[in-house]
């Protein structure tokens, strides 16, 4: 167990910079979501973590040390691939005694710690099979459990889920999260999927084109969010970005407004915008109306589904409290 | 489930393996029975008459002390050329897999060259009045003469034989390289092992199926296809130091006009390689992880 600590971390490809200086400091035991688009640089910053690439500048530190110069074995951590990147020609329980067999742990040991780990991950009755002959998710637990045996002080996860169907990908979800309180090892997980890094992360980090855009709580960052990149990526349906006209009393640079679809409703009195409803969603709790305003853009509303659902093609107005509209400038960040 | 093709009658399946039948029987069948046929019988030196002997011709040979020591000579030179034209082979192809392409292009070259011309290629380097390698190692105070050396006269046509092979095991090796994913050995690596032992516990295993090709392919190369480059380098000397089972089965029978001890040699290798390639099917196979 241990901290992890960022400091200014670099990279570089050729002339190409793909992570431009990322800071962040993670606690003992704290459950690290990186999340972003493709291409953001989220799974390289997660490889210099593991020492599998190399860092351009930028100090990156495990514990108390500063790792660097160091091989991905001298770092004390262990790595769940998306791929899950299992041993094809070992049984499960070598796949599993594999690193501890390499650091030369009694034999005793290995047997007990793997079956350890195998009973947590109701995996005892698979010991001897091949990865091949095994499901999808039985096989994400067999990374886990390799994961697991070597009682590493940090966890890398690279989108270990994204290879799983959706419903087996909710329960490994929760599952992961349980396993990863009980162990209480510092992890950090990449994903592109929003919704994991909600439900996962202690705190995330949402990543957009090499940078970090905001690192804090999910609730934090779904309520706050610092960029209008941060806005639309986290939240589904995305937030609304509407004309900043449509608000009275704007700071001077504001130049759009986000407003969340929950906090839009459709009201004919004090309405601040109006449109027409191209079509609606009726997900069963809740529908989702989207409406396109006069000006030409587009805004989706989310409405319990209880409330009186508008015709397709009627004309409506658009509400939403001060308390609940955020301002960005040109730039796409908060003001 | 792999799909079955049925055809209806027999002739047609027949006339598609047909020419397949032809040439087999023509250039193998044929000739390997004149070969059992032959094997049996001594011919007078002018080819007119033959003289059945039974299995004579196989008693001699295998009492002929020439001949036991053609096979540890055919033993030593394909366990070298295996062993070099594979393991230079696979060195490269680690090497090279993430490597500018123009160097795989370049190292597939070799591979065109007849053995017999690389033969004599090498003859010139290592020729020893003229040859540019023998001058060199002339400088270093070493006196290379593989005219009168037998042990270098070994050297120079197993580096011969396995020069043009390299590229053949290159290509295989890199290509059973390029399927083991990357994420596998990165595994391995943050499991704390260091380049070898990755290589021992799981680039190997996994390359196995590559590996076992290659040998069982390397062999019958050595055994057979390097008659050019001894020929050309050596015509088996400097005191059959080079003689392999098939260079004696042509220096016998067309140098040495024992026609009959010649198609028994050549019925022994038959006999030989079919047994090798069962061996290494029946044991070596099950050790292979497909």
């Amino acid at each position: 167990m241990a901290t992890v600590s960022l400091r200014n971390v670099k990279k570089s490809f050729g002339k190409t910079d793909v992570i431009h200086g990322i800071n962040i400091d993670i606690a003992d035991g704290e459950f690290i979501v990186i999340v972003g688009p493709s291409g953001c640089g989220k799974s390289t910053l997660l490889r210099m973590v593991a020492g599998l690439e190399t860092v351009t500048s930028g100090e990156i530190s495990i514990g108390d040390r500063v790792v660097n110069g160091l091989e991905p074995m001298e770092r004390d951590i262990a790595m769940v691939f998306q791929n899950y990147a299992l041993y094809p020609h070992m049984s499960v329980f070598e796949n599993m005694a594999y690193g501890l067999k390499i650091a030369g742990t009694p034999k005793g040991e290995i047997t007990a710690r793997v079956e350890e780990a195998a009973k947590l991950l109701q995996l005892e009755p698979y010991l001897k099979r091949r990865p091949r002959e095994l499901s999808g998710g039985q096989r994400q637990r067999v990374a886990m459990g390799r994961a697991i045996v070597r009682k590493p002080s940090v966890f890398l996860f690279d989108e270990p889920l994204s290879n799983l169907d959706a419903k087996l990908r909710v329960q490994m979800r929760l599952e992961i999260k349980q396993l990863q309180r009980r162990l209480g090892v510092t992890s950090l997980y990449v994903t592109h999927d929003q919704v994991e890094a909600m439900t996962m992360a202690d705190r995330m980090i949402v990543m957009n084109g090499g940078v970090a855009d905001q690192i804090g709580k999910p609730l934090e960052v779904y309520g706050n969010p610092q960029t209008e990149f941060v806005g639309g990526f986290i939240g589904s349906p995305p937030m609304n970005f509407l004309d900043v006209a449509l608000a009275k009393d704007m700071p001077t640079q504001a130049a759009r407004l986000g407003v969340r679809p929950e906090h839009i409703q459709i009201a004919q009195t004090g309405a601040q915008a109006h449109g027409k409803v191209l079509y609606s969603e009726a997900l069963g709790a809740e529908t989702l109306v989207h409406v396109k305003l006069a000006d030409g853009s587009f805004a989706t509303v989310r409405q319990d589904a209880s409330l009186a659902q508008p015709e397709e093609g009627a004309q409506v107005g658009l509400a939403w409290s001060k308390a609940d509209q955020i301002t960005f400038d040109a730039h796409g960040q908060r003001c | 489930m792999e799909k079955r093709v049925t055809f209806k009658g027999i002739w047609l399946p027949l006339l598609l393996v047909l020419p397949q039948i032809v040439i087999t029987a023509v250039f193998f069948f044929y000739p390997a029975g004149q070969a059992i046929w032959q094997s049996l019988f001594i011919p007078d030196p002018f080819g007119l008459s033959m003289q059945y002997v039974g299995l004579g011709n196989f008693e001699y040979l295998l009492s002929n002390s020439y001949y036991r020591a053609s096979f540890v000579t055919t033993a030593v030179f394909s366990i070298l050329v295996t062993l070099v034209s594979m393991g230079v082979a696979l060195y490269l192809a680690d090497r090279l897999i993430k490597g500018p392409g123009v160097y795989r292009t370049l190292l597939i070259w070799p591979y065109a060259v007849a053995p017999a011309v690389a033969g004599v290629l090498w003859l010139f380097m290592f020729n020893t009045r003229v040859g540019v390698v023998t001058w060199y190692l002339g400088l270093l105070g070493y006196d290379w003469n593989h005219v009168l050396n037998g042990e270098e006269a070994m050297g120079l046509v197993v580096v011969a034989s396995a020069w043009g092979r390299i590229s053949y095991n290159f290509l295989f090796f890199l290509a059973g390289l390029q399927a083991i994913p990357r994420t596998v050995i990165e595994a391995a690596a943050i499991d704390g092992a260091h380049f070898w032992t990755r290589f021992r516990t799981i680039v190997f295993p996994l390359l196995s199926p590559t590996t076992f090709f290659l040998l069982v392919v390397n062999i019958v190369y050595a055994f057979f296809e390097t008659f050019g480059v001894i020929h050309t380098i050596t015509s088996g000397g400097p005191q059959q130091s080079t003689t392999i089972l098939v260079y004696k089965v042509y220096s016998d029978g067309f140098v040495g006009q024992d026609l009959g001890s010649s198609a028994a040699q050549s019925v022994i290798l038959l006999v030989l390689v079919g047994v090798l390639t069962i061996i290494q099917f029946k044991f070596i196979e099950r050790r292979v992880h497909y």
